[in-house]
């Protein structure tokens, strides 16, 4: 191996150092580590993906699977690809599902700002705590884990129902009279998002608050900056990286959350989520569903790419 | 540029600052520091005169880098006041104090390049644009680090790190500059060559500074005083020369190069020198040079410093200040040679003579028997 290698070094003296880096890099123990990564991506990412996107481009009929075929064998020709844009056309023409994207995005773009104010202050104010006591409180948020997610969506729908405690605690201080219609409306589906989505932000605003060395705070000080200009020029880009590592995570998923919007909004409150449901359940319009897979992929992932680009800070140490 | 040519004063030192009376500039009055019932810091009273170096030396947690911080505001002192230019701060937040400080681990904000860093404390000053820009070019100018301007800082080598850390604390002109082990995280070949560097800098703008380092070759080379520090209070303060010279303490003495002490009794005390016996030496009295009377039979410690003692393989022709030994070890080091000498009581020796000769030509060798002495007003008398 090494011989073979010496002599093909000396063979191709000019890419001498290109086939060295190319052999230190395959030797790299950090491609072994790398694999179970790239496999679980090819496998239920990538591959997914591709015959969702091929479904996207087909017809739509009524049979098992409810879809036509892509390539088919044809008598006179050899064989051909049907390329069906139509689905795609389709989304942008009709309002229906114009709507559900608005919705979404702007439910989405709501919820993750509101999570990550209140993220950052919890975090902050974690963090700001002895130590001893900063463990209580991470371990009382990663609690709320342990209940399922949809009962945790559940108990906000008996919180906030007509008859619910905050209604009749409100009625009973005699604020109100009549009980609120808090359920059924963007508001509702943004408190359950906010709420349920709340630790995708505090845990990476946290660990990123570790990297802020006291002597960074302690250096605006000397020089003259007040605690509040120190908070937004030196902890706030400081933790930028947790910032937006916590918003991607709140964003992107929440885009095409279903669960939320199917139980704290009304009928009336069209989601992506919701309609990619209808469309496969229940119009078993496949090709249909699967282009508004495809488009919502791509929403997603534009904003997020751009944001990933701006998370690398220059480390000083 | 005005400010480094209207401030340049002349290199040589004043020595009017041997005299702590003559401007005291900043003053600190009697300061403590207790965390619960630890006390770090204790009753320290010290005044630094205005374009003075002013180092605090001392070993780990002696509480010299407490004594910085709440110089710069970031611990409260538990009693005491501090005075900059006539005015108390004791009270002031860091923010507002007219004290800047250069961190040991440089504390440049990585999400900010050299330009970023050194105008921070500027814009928080409300200057202009422009006047901002002509003192970080200033500032750039003085470290030598022109056109730096746009680099990140995870660009700069460690020297250079040091150097933006500097510019950047000076760039405020502060009426105090406080330096928490400023040279520390250098190599000693780098390290030799900025501590030059950070004298001029500090002639040069004339800032007062403090300086904290544990480094007591670095302390002896830039300072214009020294305090030497040793669990939370300042055992003494002076000249590099006196410090070395006239330790008054044996921890002071031992603390600052390389000493050999000798436990011993006064047997005659006069007012210009004192005679000692010491159990350690059996053959010869010591005849110390020592100003002001020490009661007879009060146990003392003579202090010699290598450099010294006078080795010779034939008898001096004085009987006071000499005995001999034998030749332990030889430690060659170039410029110059340690010898270790046991006498005859068993103590050790150290002594240092310069090579003046080749190795080769060298005329004292391992268990060679040897004369060691001492002149009179060479040796110290320390009493604690």
């Amino acid at each position: 191996m090494i011989k073979n290698r010496l002599f093909l070094i000396s063979f191709l003296k000019g890419k001498r150092k290109k086939i060295e880096e190319f052999y230190e890099k395959s030797t790299d123990v950090n491609f072994f580590l790398a694999f179970p990564t790239i496999f679980w991506m090819l496998f239920f990412f990538v591959a997914p993906f591709l015959i969702i996107l091929k479904i996207s481009f087909s017809d739509g009929v009524f049979g098992i699977p409810p879809y036509t075929n892509m390539i088919s064998w044809g008598k006179e020709h050899f064989f051909q690809i049907g390329l069906n844009l139509q689905n795609y056309y389709t989304l942008i023409k009709d309002s229906y599902y114009r709507t559900a994207f608005a919705n979404s995005i702007t439910i989405s773009f709501v919820s993750t700002f509101f999570c990550t104010v209140l993220g950052y202050i919890m975090a902050y104010a974690i963090h700001s705590l002895p130590q001893k006591v900063r463990s209580i409180f991470l371990s009382l948020i990663s609690l709320s884990f342990w209940t399922a997610f949809l009962i945790r969506v559940y108990a906000w729908m008996s919180l906030l129902a007509p008859h619910g405690i905050v209604n009749r605690t409100l009625m009973k201080l005699h604020i109100i009279d009549v009980p609120i219609q808090f359920l059924g409306n963007y508001y509702s589906i943004c408190v359950g998002i906010v709420f349920c989505y709340l630790p995708f932000v505090i845990f990476p605003v946290y660990s990123s608050l570790g990297n802020v060395d006291d002597s960074y705070i302690e250096a605006a000080s000397n020089l003259g900056a007040r605690p509040i200009k120190i908070f937004w020029k030196v902890t706030i880009p400081l933790t930028k990286n947790g910032i937006i590592g916590g918003a991607i995570l709140v964003f992107a998923t929440t885009v095409c959350e279903f669960i939320i919007p199917e139980i704290l909004g009304g009928p009336d409150v069209i989601t992506i989520g919701r309609v990619l449901w209808i469309e496969f359940f229940n119009n078993l319009d496949w090709p249909i569903a699967c282009a508004l897979s495809v488009m919502l992929v791509f929403f997603i992932m534009i904003p997020v790419f751009f944001l990933q680009k701006r998370t690398i800070v220059p480390r000083g140490k | 540029m005005s400010y480094i040519s209207s401030n340049y004063t002349t290199k040589k030192r004043p020595s009017t600052w041997v005299n702590p009376e003559h401007e005291q500039y900043v003053v600190l009055e009697n300061i403590s520091k207790s965390y619960g019932d630890v006390q770090t810091v204790k009753d320290i009273s010290l005044s630094v005169n205005k374009g003075e170096l002013f180092t605090l030396l001392g070993g780990s947690g002696c509480g010299k880098t407490t004594l910085l911080r709440i110089l710069a505001g970031f611990e409260k002192p538990t009693s005491g006041r501090i005075l900059v230019d006539g005015i108390d701060i004791t009270n002031l937040p860091a923010y507002k104090r007219p004290v800047n400080l250069m961190f040991q681990s440089y504390a440049l904000f990585p999400h900010m390049n050299v330009y970023q860093n050194i105008a921070f404390g500027l814009k928080n000053d409300k200057l202009s644009k422009s006047v901002i820009n002509d003192r970080v070019k200033e500032v750039l100018n003085l470290v030598q680090l022109s056109g730096f301007e746009d680099r990140n800082t995870d660009q700069l080598s460690g020297g250079q790190k040091q150097r933006i850390a500097l510019a950047r604390s000076i760039a405020k002109r502060p009426k105090l500059l406080l330096l928490d082990e400023p040279l520390a995280a250098l190599d000693k070949k780098l390290r030799e060559q900025t501590q030059f560097e950070l004298v001029n800098i500090q002639e040069m703008v004339g800032i007062t500074f403090i300086m904290v380092t544990h480094d007591q070759e670095e302390a002896m080379t830039v300072s214009s005083r020294m305090g030497i520090m040793e669990d939370g209070r300042i055992k003494q303060i002076g000249i590099p020369h006196d410090i070395y010279e006239f330790p008054n303490s044996k921890y002071v003495a031992k603390f600052i190069g390389d000493i050999n002490l000798f436990e011993g009794i006064i047997t005659e005390s006069n007012m210009d020198y004192v005679i000692i016996e010491s159990n350690e030496v059996n053959d010869c009295i010591f005849y110390a040079a020592h100003t002001g009377a020490i009661p007879i039979n009060s146990s003392v410690t003579l202090a010699i410093r290598p450099e010294k003692i006078m080795i010779s393989k034939t008898k001096p022709v004085y009987d006071n200040n000499c005995t001999s030994g034998i030749v332990r070890e030889i430690a060659y080091l170039g410029d110059i040679s340690i010898y270790h000498i046991e006498l005859n009581s068993g103590k050790i020796v150290r002594a240092t003579l310069p090579n003046l000769l080749r190795m080769s030509e060298r005329t004292i060798e391992w268990e060679d028997m040897v004369y060691i002495f001492w002149r009179s007003e060479n040796s110290i008398v320390l009493t604690s």
